[in-house]
C-alpha cells in the first residue's frame, strides 16, 4: 500500500514537472552591444541601458510597437486638460514590484519628482521642459495622480512611453522594477542577466501570467561578426539589427533566418552649410542659399543606385524628414524624389549658372565646387560620398569629399562651421514631431544647415517656426499633423536638408523563437518580449 | 650565381616591371579610377574588367594600377625625407657629442612616442579643406616621412659615433682636415651601406603605414585609389569569400615588400 502511494505521488510529481516545463518560456539569448551606463531608468542615454530599461521597466502608458498606438499599461486609462498642461493618471490596483513593494501614485510622483529634478540630469526629464516654472504634482489617492506641467506639452502622454516607474518605499531602489523581467546578475564586460518578474501585472488572452520567458541572458558583445558567428552556432538566438552584408550573408546561408520589419526612421542626409559664421567666400554661401540650386544638386543624385549598391537593396529614397514607416505623421502627398540630371542643369540654368564643357560655372565665372565632409570609418557613408561625387560630376560639379573623426566633424559642424556640406544620419527614435523641434526651430543648436538664429534668415524658416510652435500647442492631433504637414511640405521645397534613403530594419531570428514579429520602431526584434516563447535548449540545437 | 643573388635579381625585376606598369598605366587600361560602372558592383573578373569590379563597381585593375603608382612613388619619397633627416641627425649627434647629442638624442626618443594616428588626425584638421586629394595625398606622405626619422637616426647615430673615434678619422683630423671635408669625404662614404638599408627598410613600412591610415580612413581621399584604400574592401571576410579577386591589391603588396626586402644590401656588403 505505501509502495503504490509512492509510486501515485512519484507518479504526480513527474505530471507537475513535465506541465512546468511545457509552460515554462526557457531563457533567450541575445547581445547588447555595449556596456549598459546604468540600470537606473531615470539615467539612460545610451542604447544597451535602454534596452534593459525597455525590459524590465513598467510605464503608465506604452507605445505598442506594431500599431504604433498608446496603450494603458500601469495607467488604466489618462485624461489630459484642454490646455495640455495637465495629465491625470487613474493606475492600476492590486499591482506590486518585483521586490514585493506595493505601487501606489506615490511612485508615480516620487519617478517624475527625481526625473524633473535638474540635480538628476535625467536625458528623460529633458522632454518634460517646457519653459520656467514648476510642474506640480498632485497624489488625491493612491490610485490617481495628477501632473501639472508649467507649459502646455503637445504628445505630452508619448512621452511617458520612456518614464519606468521607480519605487519610493522599496529598499532596493532601481532594481524593483515594474516590468516583466528585472536584473538578476550583472558580470561587467560579460552579460546581464534578467529573470522573469513572478509579480509582473500583465496576462495574455486565456489569462496566463506573462512573460512567458524564465529568463534572458544579455551578453555584452560590440563585434557584430561574432554576434552573427554565435546566432548561427545557436548559442543567440535573436540579433536585434543587422548591417545589409551581414544580414545578406546570413539570407544567402538561410533565409528562414532572416527578417526585415520594412523601411525604418532613420535617414541618410547632407546639406549645405548657409550659416553666416562660416569661412567661406560669398559666392559659395549664394550657392547654397539659393533653393534652386539645392533642388538641381538633389535631383542630380542617384538615390536609387544609392539603396541598390550601398544598401544592397535594404533602404528606400527618402522623402523627407519623416520615413513613411511612421504612419501617423509622414505626409503621403509628398513627392518622390526623382533622378533628373537633365532637370538638374534646367535649374542650375534658371538661377544663372553655366553648364560649358562638362563644367558648371556661376554667373561671375566661378567654377562650382564643394567640399563634402563626413566622418571618418563608416564604410556606407564613405560609398554615398563617392556616388554622390560621381553624379554631382555629371551636372559639372566637382565634389571633394573628406572624412574626418567624429569629435574633429562635430567641431566644425558646431563651432568653427568650416565646412561646405556634411553628410551624415539622423536617428529618429520619437515618432512625434516634438523629438525634432530643436532641428527645425531656427533658434535651434541642430538646425544644422543655419543653427542657432537669432532671428529666421529666411521666411521659409520664419513659416517652419510658426508651424512647429503652433503643431506643439495645437488643441487636437488633427491639428498638428496638418501643421507639421506644411513643415515637410516646405522641406521638400527648399531642401535645407537633401535626403537620401531611409534604411530598413533587418534583424535575425531563430526557428526556436515563437512569438517574434519584428517591427521598424525600437527595439524591433524583442518588443514583444513578455509574449516570447524559447524551445528548450537540447531542442534547439545550431541553426546551421 | 648564389640563390641570394637569383633572388635578389627577380626582386628587382619585379619591383621594375611593377613600376614601370604603373607608371604607364593608361596605356594598360583604358578606364578611369573613378569611374562607376554601377551596374556591375563587386562583378567577377571579365575579359571587360580583368580583376573584377570593387563595391561601387569600379574597375579594380585599373584602381590597382594608380594605386600601386601613388604608393610606389610616394612611399620611397618619404623615406628620401626619413633617411635623410636621420642622416643629417644622426651624424650632427654622433660627432658632436656633448649636450647636441642629448638634445638630438631626446628629441628622437620624444617624437618616437608621438601617437602618429593623432598627428595624422591634426594635419588633416589643419589642412585646408578645399585641398585636392593628391595634395593631401602627399602632405600625408611628407608627414610621414618627417616623422618616420627617429627609428634610422639611432642606427646611424650609432654608426656615426663608432666611426668618430676610428683611427682614419683621428687621422684626418690630425692632418688639419676640415669638418665639411671629414663629414662628405671620410664619413658619408662610410655611412652609405647603413644609409641604403634605412632607405630600403623604411619604403615597405611607409607603405604599410599607409595602407592603415586608408582603411582608418584617414589616409588617400576617394576617389583615388591607393593600396591602403584597396584593401579597406577586405575588412568584410565574406566579401572576400565571394569575391576572392579582391585579393590582388594584398598580394601586390606582399610581393612588392618581400622584393624589397629581399633588394636591401645583405649583411656582408653592408660590412
Amino acid at each position: 500500500m505505501f509502495r503504490a502511494s509512492r509510486l501515485i505521488a512519484l507518479f504526480c510529481l513527474a505530471l507537475m514537472a513535465a506541465t512546468t516545463r511545457a509552460q515554462s518560456g526557457g531563457e533567450l539569448h541575445f547581445c547588447l552591444h555595449g556596456e549598459p551606463k546604468t540600470f537606473n531608468p531615470v539615467l539612460v542615454e545610451d542604447e544597451a541601458s535602454e534596452n534593459v530599461r525597455y525590459l524590465t521597466g513598467g510605464v503608465l502608458i506604452r507605445l505598442n510597437r506594431q500599431t504604433q498606438a498608446l496603450e494603458p499599461a500601469l495607467a488604466t486609462s489618462w485624461k489630459i486638460s484642454p490646455d495640455r498642461k495637465t495629465i491625470t493618471f487613474q493606475i492600476r490596483p492590486g499591482i506590486y514590484f518585483s521586490d514585493g513593494t506595493p505601487f501606489t501614485s506615490d511612485d508615480v510622483a516620487y519617478t517624475m519628482r527625481l526625473l524633473l529634478d535638474p540635480n538628476t540630469h535625467s536625458p528623460t526629464g529633458d522632454s518634460f521642459e517646457v519653459g520656467a516654472g514648476k510642474t506640480e504634482i498632485k497624489t488625491p489617492s493612491p490610485e490617481v495622480v495628477a501632473i501639472t506641467f508649467p507649459g502646455p506639452i503637445a504628445g505630452l502622454e508619448r512621452l511617458f512611453d520612456q518614464v519606468a516607474i521607480l519605487s519610493v518605499h522599496s529598499p532596493k531602489k532601481e532594481m524593483a522594477v515594474l516590468g516583466p523581467f528585472y536584473v538578476s546578475e550583472y558580470k561587467a564586460g560579460s552579460y546581464v542577466l534578467l529573470r522573469k518578474n513572478s509579480n509582473y501585472w500583465k496576462h495574455d488572452a486565456q489569462g496566463h501570467a506573462l512573460p512567458y520567458l524564465d529568463s534572458i541572458q544579455l551578453d555584452i558583445q560590440r563585434n557584430r561578426d561574432i554576434e552573427l558567428v554565435r546566432f548561427r552556432r545557436g548559442e543567440l538566438q535573436l540579433i536585434n539589427r543587422l548591417d545589409p552584408e551581414l544580414y545578406e550573408r546570413l539570407k544567402a546561408e538561410d533565409p528562414s533566418l532572416t527578417r526585415t520589419a520594412g523601411t525604418g526612421l532613420d535617414a541618410e542626409e547632407f546639406w549645405f552649410n548657409q550659416s553666416t559664421s562660416a569661412p567661406m567666400p560669398d559666392y559659395k554661401r549664394a550657392w547654397f542659399r539659393t533653393t534652386e540650386f539645392r533642388k538641381a544638386v538633389s535631383l542630380a543624385i542617384n538615390r536609387a543606385d544609392i539603396s541598390r549598391i550601398v544598401y544592397r537593396g535594404f533602404a528606400k529614397p527618402a522623402f523627407g524628414p519623416v520615413s513613411p514607416s511612421n504612419r501617423f505623421w509622414f505626409n503621403a502627398a509628398l513627392e518622390e524624389p526623382k533622378y533628373d540630371p537633365q532637370g538638374a542643369l534646367r535649374l542650375f540654368t534658371k538661377a544663372g549658372f553655366r553648364f560649358q564643357q562638362e563644367t558648371l560655372k556661376d554667373a561671375a565665372g566661378n567654377r562650382v565646387e564643394f567640399t563634402l565632409v563626413t566622418n571618418s570609418g563608416n564604410t556606407a557613408r564613405e560609398k554615398m560620398a563617392a556616388m554622390i561625387q560621381q553624379d554631382l560630376s555629371q551636372v559639372g560639379i566637382k565634389v571633394n569629399v573628406v572624412t574626418f573623426d567624429f569629435p574633429s566633424l562635430i567641431e566644425r559642424m558646431t563651432r568653427t562651421f568650416d565646412y561646405d556640406a556634411c553628410l551624415l544620419g539622423l536617428v529618429n527614435t520619437d515618432l512625434d514631431p516634438n523629438g525634432q523641434m530643436n532641428v527645425w526651430l531656427s533658434s535651434g543648436e541642430n538646425h544644422q544647415w543655419n543653427p542657432s538664429q537669432k532671428s529666421p534668415a529666411t521666411a521659409w524658416e520664419a513659416e517652419i517656426d510658426q508651424l512647429m510652435r503652433g503643431q506643439a500647442t495645437a488643441a487636437t492631433e488633427k491639428e498638428r499633423k496638418a501643421k507639421f504637414d506644411r513643415v515637410q511640405q516646405i522641406v521638400s521645397e527648399q531642401q535645407p536638408f537633401i535626403y537620401l534613403i531611409n534604411k530598413d530594419v533587418l534583424t535575425a531570428v531563430s526557428p526556436a523563437v515563437a512569438g517574434a514579429a519584428p517591427v521598424v520602431l525600437n527595439p524591433p526584434a524583442f518588443w514583444n518580449a513578455e509574449t516570447l516563447r524559447v524551445q528548450n535548449s537540447s531542442q534547439l540545437g545550431a541553426q546551421k | 650565381m648564389s640563390a641570394a643573388r637569383i633572388a635578389r635579381a627577380a626582386a628587382l625585376g619585379i619591383l621594375c616591371s611593377v613600376l614601370a606598369v604603373c607608371l604607364f598605366a593608361d596605356r594598360f587600361t583604358s578606364y578611369s579610377y573613378a569611374t562607376q560602372f554601377r551596374e556591375l558592383p563587386n562583378a567577377a573578373p571579365s575579359s571587360l574588367h580583368l580583376l573584377g569590379t570593387d563595391g561601387l563597381g569600379r574597375d579594380l585593375f585599373t584602381r590597382l594600377l594608380y594605386g600601386t603608382r601613388v604608393s610606389l612613388l610616394l612611399a620611397p619619397a618619404a623615406a628620401i625625407i626619413a633617411t635623410f633627416l636621420a642622416a643629417v641627425l644622426g651624424c650632427i649627434a654622433g660627432f658632436s657629442g656633448g649636450w647636441l647629442e642629448k638634445a638630438i638624442l631626446a628629441a628622437a626618443d620624444v617624437s618616437m612616442a608621438l601617437p602618429l594616428l593623432l598627428l595624422l588626425l591634426a594635419l588633416r584638421a589643419v589642412l585646408p579643406l578645399s585641398i585636392s586629394p593628391f595634395v593631401s595625398i602627399v602632405a600625408t606622405f611628407v608627414l610621414l616621412g618627417f616623422l618616420g626619422w627617429p627609428a634610422s637616426l639611432r642606427v646611424i647615430w650609432a654608426t656615426a659615433r663608432a666611426l668618430r673615434n676610428s683611427d682614419f678619422i683621428v687621422l684626418a683630423r690630425a692632418t688639419g682636415c676640415s669638418r665639411f671635408r671629414l663629414l662628405s669625404r671620410h664619413v658619408f662614404p662610410n655611412l652609405r651601406p647603413v644609409l641604403l638599408a634605412q632607405f630600403w627598410i623604411s619604403i615597405p613600412l611607409f607603405v604599410l603605414t599607409e595602407a592603415t591610415l586608408s582603411m582608418l580612413g584617414l589616409g588617400v581621399m576617394e576617389p583615388m585609389a591607393s593600396w591602403g584604400n584597396l584593401l579597406k574592401g577586405l575588412e568584410d571576410f565574406s566579401a572576400v569569400r565571394a569575391n576572392p579577386w579582391s585579393l590582388s591589391p594584398l598580394l601586390l603588396l606582399v610581393v612588392v615588400v618581400i622584393s624589397f626586402q629581399l633588394v636591401l644590401p645583405q649583411r656582408e656588403e653592408l660590412a
